[in-house]
């Protein structure tokens, strides 16, 4: 029978343009007033202009028009949501891994539900649960860490068994089942509704809407966005909005200064079913089975099924492509393993009726998480896009984030993970993107295990050691495009490979790293750390250190040779970077930031220094090799090769000189190690590198030197209880709630950014502390381990997330990092933390569901390390970036 | 009962064999790049045969199916024996004379052909000094003839064929001292087999065919598209000027009787062939070698039979057919097959198979719904059967398994059907014929960088 059916279908192409689905989904459209087209002329001018009809345009107008704004132009190319937003598949669904997408889906969902009764327009709203399938224990404890984060957020959620999910459910088999995650709050709407009654309401807050106008390129004036060019005419605008999907990226590119939005389009398939014989009920909840990569929701009685292959098709690597998009057509031979995973889960709907195969481009990004924020080069230009095929779950509250951003300065919840500026231009390129994105894409079904790596668009950036390091057996991550080594396998050691190797237990690497950590205890160790942002700021006068001064909350005037530790302070005392700065000479400055700041640091820099030909700001992170020399016997290795005195008494604490290592010259050696440990960190001239490290390795030789990699780094400044900026610390977080009170000098005498907020909160109190805690009762070869956004209890109530864990060698438990909040028993209202409050509470950390005791600290266990130097002590105290 | 996968595919791929050709400088300058062959029995033992070989001393390359009949001595000594003919004929005067030198005063031979044998492919050993007198005999007279011009390719083809079926002939008659090699060479020359061997050289591509196996152009369109090319004539009954020929040969009076049922003298069905010595010697003849000839011979009922009206000898010759072909960019692959490949399938699909499989592209037309009404299930079904069509294109790394893999088990669709494979290979020894004919398939892949 099969093959008469090939038969018969093969005699039969596909139309690019079914009518009867264009009727079915824009039925609604006609009723809509906004939507019909408007031969009204564009205005000349207007605050913002946003491009993009779509969820993310008509959000950001809804929420900027209630904010306040109104004087806002929409301008669409075609018709309002008619892109990917006419074909997403209308799944609202608050179960996500990372806290910031948990609460814009969340918010999304709040918005939604009411949106009908304020706007009139029919949204399709339904609360109908969504039940995430486990077919495995992995799975399942994946499902467990969302559903510990949803219940302290207040949204219901709960674990069940094959049992319930089949009550819930007629039609699921599941006999493969190991349990299931049911969310009974999600729920499903028609997206193109839900944008057009988005579209309503912002047009009747006076936002102009204008459909059949494409955007052809942004202007920008000593970078500032001054206005837009449109096929229908100018419009003068300060503020941009990019929400152009897909084609964000290439509108991003059109402008007079380019604005790098990495994104990359996939094709994206689901299936669309005429009704069942008896129809199933419109309440019937969404079915997500991660393990067969689909989604299932009910569909006009019948269903609406897709999925994330393994093997995505990447479109539109060359810009927009016509004939791309005319043929963009049903690819049944594509969608197999799919539609073979939907009749294993249900296996009833095998004589349902084929109603349409959807081929709907969805754009992803290089890390699965989405885009907004300001451009690092072009202030004013704003962008929301790259949604990874959640954008009706995020788009009411990605909407409100970006319209907070534009109107306040900042949003009200630390958006960092989605920053664009967490991007440069190193992930723009085209193939990079195109081979990424067909990692990402299937990854949104894979399981998500601890300490992840990406496997495509690596070896971009690497030190120059990296052949070298690399052949001693080095075990590679990438940050920011950089190749950081994560371990050494010792020659004659396997390990497991790479898909084996994911667990949520104790990996595979526990005693390797382990016997680099007591190298860096008892002897020395090197570790590459040429991925830190450098950069160079000096003046011909006292420019530099005056603008310093103003941006930096330590006091930066220190006699020349001494390196400070300071964060990079908001107006609300919040880190927006946390550094090191080495004063090298009266008028110039050398400073050291985290990796991924290279971006966001250099903006925030350059558009608050002082437009002074006499002050300049280069970046350097390309110039100089980073090796940290870790361990008691560091002094002893880089003694011998220097002969410069570099006992502590010449060479103290916060230290900075240049010298010569070997043969090599002008090597800026700092007493820093950034673990607690002593040692140094050597800022190298990269064609000194290959050099400098042979001399190291082959003097160390004789103090038992070896290598070591970025986890031995971690489990050493974890136990010492260092904050890591956009690990523990974010633009939220203020040295007074992480203890960095000393790194703060309010009496500086002159003004800087944050004093106002940090002087209040001396006064008045922290609202959150930052705290260790050591796991008592967690067996590390038999328990789940901690990652990160695990949930603290303190005497059963919820206080507060950890922000990073390890395991510390040196206590023989695990440390995890987190933030205290004292919520009122009552009102839930926040209360000052205070010492007592941290110090008087029985603590649990919630692994996956599990609680496990855990003792709270305030200040590091200096007494648990030896002291060999007393430099440990100033250091103990400092801070530490990865 | 039926066999699994693994079992189908260790039967189909036993005889299978590849050659590329080496590439010197990462650049292959041959104008073919390789080749892959594969036979499949379905009389035990086979009674088809390949050849390939490398022309040492000249340019080109030979390969080549026989299809034997009556037993598989002939094709199996055509096999071994013809490319040497071709090869030497094709030699020019200076290195024959070398060869004989050589020969003459015990130095070493300077090679003349390398083979690309199958482990499976023999070479019997015990004829091999009474194959290379004859040979060397051959040679010499050539020698003797020297006439100075250049050696045109189809003369020499077509001579090589006559002088190797006349050899096997005057050795059945001569006979030989050692009674295995006298019972050899008779039962060489009461075999017989059919012969279709192509000479690649450059541009330049000879078939010189004798008998009913086919040799087929692939020929891509410029549309992607694939199409066959006929470079032989089957020499049966089917083929009007073939029976035209006999006819011509014989007294009219013999016209009735020539060919009846569609073969010759009503019993043979190609009618050109190697051995065969019973269509071709005159009664008298046949009689004194039957008479002569060991025992075995004696009881066999066959060599004695003596076909009905059987009045002015020879009925069948051995002269091959030539076609000559220049080879043009469009010219992809050549497809040389006994005729059980061409019992099953249509050079059509020949050409449409090999040519998909060979360019990796597997053009399936695209499945849309349309208005159709399609469940969920049927949908499945489909797809799930045009994934194990791509999956039988990718388990099969020679085009020539492939190929069988197709005759034997395609549906009225046209595509694989595992059950029907796993039957027909399963089919005991004795009603495997009755269901199928031994088929053997080389496939010559073209140089379209060279050509």
């Amino acid at each position: 029978a099969a093959g008469m059916f090939l038969r018969l279908l093969s005699d039969v192409r596909w139309r690019a343009a079914n009518p009867k689905w264009r009727r079915m989904t824009c039925s609604q459209r006609s009723t809509s007033s906004t939507a019909e087209p408007h031969p009204v002329s564009l205005p000349a001018q207007a605050q913002v202009v946003i491009c993009g009809g779509g969820i993310m345009g008509t959000s950001v107008a809804y929420h900027l028009s209630k904010m306040g704004w109104k004087d806002i132009v929409l301008l669409e190319q075609g018709r309002l949501a008619a892109g990917t937003t006419r074909f997403c598949a209308g799944i609202v669904s608050t179960a996500r891994h990372i806290s910031i997408e948990l609460k814009m889906a969340d918010y999304s969902n709040k918005l939604y539900q009411q949106l009908e009764q304020e706007t009139g327009v029919n949204t399709g709203y339904m609360k109908t649960g969504s039940i995430s399938l486990a077919q495995t224990q992995d799975r399942l404890i994946s499902l467990k860490r969302i559903a510990s984060s949803l219940n302290v957020m207040g949204i219901p959620c709960e674990i069940i068994t094959p049992k319930q999910v089949a009550q819930l459910h007629p039609l699921i088999n599941i006999h493969d089942l190991v349990g299931a995650m049911y969310v009974p709050e999600d729920a499903l709407v028609s997206s193109a509704n839900v944008s057009l009654a988005l579209a309503t309401a912002a047009s009747r807050n006076g936002v102009q809407i204008h459909e059949r106008t494409s955007v052809s390129h942004v202007s920008v004036q000593k970078g500032r966005v001054t206005g837009v060019e449109t096929d229908r005419g100018q419009i003068q605008c300060q503020y941009f909005v990019n929400c152009a999907g897909q084609w964000a990226y290439e509108l991003g590119h059109s402008g007079e200064e380019s604005v790098n939005i990495p994104l990359h389009a996939c094709e994206h398939f689901y299936l669309l079913t005429h009704p069942l014989k008896e129809p199933l009920a419109s309440n019937l909840p969404t079915i997500v089975d991660p393990d067969g990569r689909i989604y299932i929701r009910n569909w006009q009685g019948g269903i609406l099924s897709g999925g994330f292959e393994k093997n995505p098709k990447p479109l539109f690597t060359e810009g927009r492509n016509q004939l791309e998009i005319q043929n963009l057509q049903e690819d049944w031979d594509h969608f197999e393993p799919l539609l073979s995973a939907l009749l294993r889960r249900m296996p009833d709907l095998e004589a349902l009726q084929i109603m349409q195969l959807v081929n709907c481009p969805e754009s992803f990004t290089p890390d699965m998480r989405c885009i907004m924020g300001e451009s690092p080069t072009v202030q004013g230009y704003f962008v929301l896009a790259g949604m990874n095929s959640a954008g009706i779950s995020y788009g009411g509250g990605a909407g409100k984030y970006l319209a907070e951003w534009m109107v306040n300065g900042y949003p009200s919840e630390n958006v960092w993970p989605l920053d664009l500026k967490r991007f440069g231009t190193l992930q723009s390129s085209r193939t990079f993107l195109r081979h990424r994105v067909m990692e990402v894409m299937p990854l949104m079904c894979d399981l998500k295990v601890p300490r992840w790596d990406f496997q495509t668009g690596r070896q971009l950036r690497t030190s120059p050691l990296y052949d070298r390091l690399d052949a001693q057996g080095a075990r590679w991550m990438e940050k920011h495009g950089f190749e950081r080594v994560k371990y050494f396998v010792p020659p004659g050691k396997d390990l497991l490979d790479l898909d084996q190797s994911k667990t949520f237990y104790k990996p595979d690497w526990f005693d390797i790293v382990g016997s680099e950590v007591k190298c860096c205890k008892e002897a020395v160790c090197v570790i590459d750390m040429s991925s830190f942002t450098k950069f160079e700021i000096s003046s011909t006068g006292d420019q530099a250190l005056e603008s310093l001064q103003y941006l930096f909350s330590n006091d930066l005037d220190v006699p020349v040779g001494h390196v400070v530790h300071t964060g990079m302070l908001n107006e609300k005392g919040g880190y927006e970077n946390d550094c090191s700065i080495a004063r090298l000479s009266k008028r110039s400055f050398f400073m050291i930031s985290p990796t991924d700041q290279q971006v966001h640091c250099w903006a925030w820099l350059k558009n608050r220094l002082p437009d002074d030909s006499n002050l300049t700001m280069e970046d350097v992170t390309w110039k100089y090799t980073a090796l940290n020399l870790i361990g008691p016997r560091a002094v002893d290795v880089l003694s011998e090769l220097s002969y410069a005195p570099i006992t502590p008494e010449h060479f103290p604490s916060l230290f900075c000189k240049e010298m010569s290592v070997g043969y090599a010259n002008g090597i800026r050696v700092m007493s820093i190690t950034h673990t607690g440990e002593p040692g140094f960190m050597l800022y190298i001239p990269i064609e000194y590198a290959l050099h400098v490290y042979n001399e190291v390795m082959n003097m160390g030789q004789k103090y038992g030197i070896r290598n070591a990699g970025y986890y031995a780094l971690r489990s050493l400044r974890i136990e010492k209880f260092f904050a890591f900026w956009g690990q523990d610390l974010d633009a939220f977080t203020t040295p007074m709630e992480c203890g960095r009170e000393f790194q703060v000098k309010l009496e500086k005498g002159m003004e800087f950014v944050g004093q106002e907020a940090l002087l209040e909160q001396k006064q008045n109190g922290v609202y959150k502390r930052f705290t260790m805690f050591i796991l008592e009762d967690h067996d590390t070869d038999m328990d789940l381990w901690p990652w990160w956004g695990e949930p603290i209890f303190r005497n059963g109530r919820y206080v507060g997330k950890t922000t990073s864990s390890a395991y510390s060698y040196t206590l023989e438990r695990h440390v995890c990092l987190g933030f205290v909040q004292h919520f009122d028993e009552k009102t839930g209202e926040e209360l000052v933390v205070t010492t007592d409050f941290i110090n008087q509470g029985e603590y649990e950390i919630d692994i996956a569901g599990q609680r496990f005791q855990a003792k709270a600290k305030l200040y590091p266990f200096s007494s648990l390390f030896t002291h060999r130097r007393r430099k440990d002590e100033v250091e103990l105290s400092g801070y530490q970036r990865e | 009962f039926y066999l699994t996968p693994p079992q189908v595919n260790s039967i189909l791929k036993a005889n299978e064999y590849s050659f590329k050709v080496p590439e010197f400088d990462g650049k292959n300058v041959s104008s073919v790049l390789g080749f892959d062959s594969n036979q499949l029995p379905a009389n035990a033992p086979i009674e088809d045969r390949r050849s390939a070989a490398t022309c040492l001393q000249t340019r080109g390359m030979l390969l080549g199916v026989f299809d034997g009949h009556a037993g598989c001595a002939c094709a199996q000594a055509v096999s071994e024996r013809l490319f040497y003919y071709i090869a030497v004929s094709l030699l020019p005067h200076e290195t024959l004379l070398e060869i004989e030198n050589a020969v003459e005063s015990g130095r070493a031979l300077l090679p003349i052909l390398q083979w690309h044998k199958h482990p499976n492919d023999y070479f019997s050993k015990e004829a091999s000094k009474l194959y290379f007198n004859s040979l060397r005999t051959y040679w010499q007279e050539l020698i003797d003839l020297n006439s100075g011009e250049t050696t045109d390719v189809k003369e020499a083809l077509i001579n090589a064929f006559k002088r190797l079926d006349n050899d096997i002939s005057l050795e059945a008659q001569v006979g030989d001292p050692n009674s295995f090699l006298n019972y050899l060479v008779l039962r060489v020359a009461f075999s017989g087999a059919t012969a279709c061997v192509a000479h690649v050289d450059g541009v330049d591509l000879h078939i010189a065919n004798t008998g009913d196996s086919r040799a087929m152009l692939g020929v891509q369109e410029e549309d992607g598209s694939w199409s066959a090319v006929n470079l032989s004539y089957d020499h049966n009954a089917q083929n009007e000027h073939e029976v035209e020929r006999v006819k011509m040969e014989h007294p009219k009076s013999e016209e009735k009787s020539l060919v009846k049922q569609d073969r010759l003298l009503g019993l043979l069905m190609p009618f050109r062939a190697f051995g065969d010595v019973k269509f071709k010697w005159s009664i008298e003849l046949q009689k004194r070698v039957v008479e002569s000839g060991p025992d075995q011979l004696n009881d066999n009922e066959y060599t004695k039979f003596i076909p009905p009206n059987y009045h002015t000898p020879p009925y069948l010759t051995a002269e091959p057919e030539v076609i000559h072909h220049k080879l043009r960019p469009q010219d992809k692959f050549l497809v040389l097959a006994t005729d059980g490949l061409w019992e099953t399938m249509h050079r059509q699909d020949v050409a449409r198979i090999v040519g998909e499989y060979l360019t990796g592209v597997h053009h399936q037309q695209p499945i849309a719904v349309g208005g159709y009404k399609v469940t969920l299930g049927q949908m499945h079904g489909l797809l799930t059967e045009r994934r194990a069509r791509i999956s039988s294109v990718f388990e099969d790394q020679n085009a020539a398994t492939h190929l069988i893999r197709h005759a034997v088990g395609n549906n009225e669709f046209g595509t694989v059907d595992h059950e029907r494979l796993s039957k027909m290979l399963s089919l005991p020894e004795e009603l495997a014929r009755m269901y199928r004919d031994d088929i053997t398939i080389i496939v010559v892949q073209f140089n379209s960088h060279v050509i």
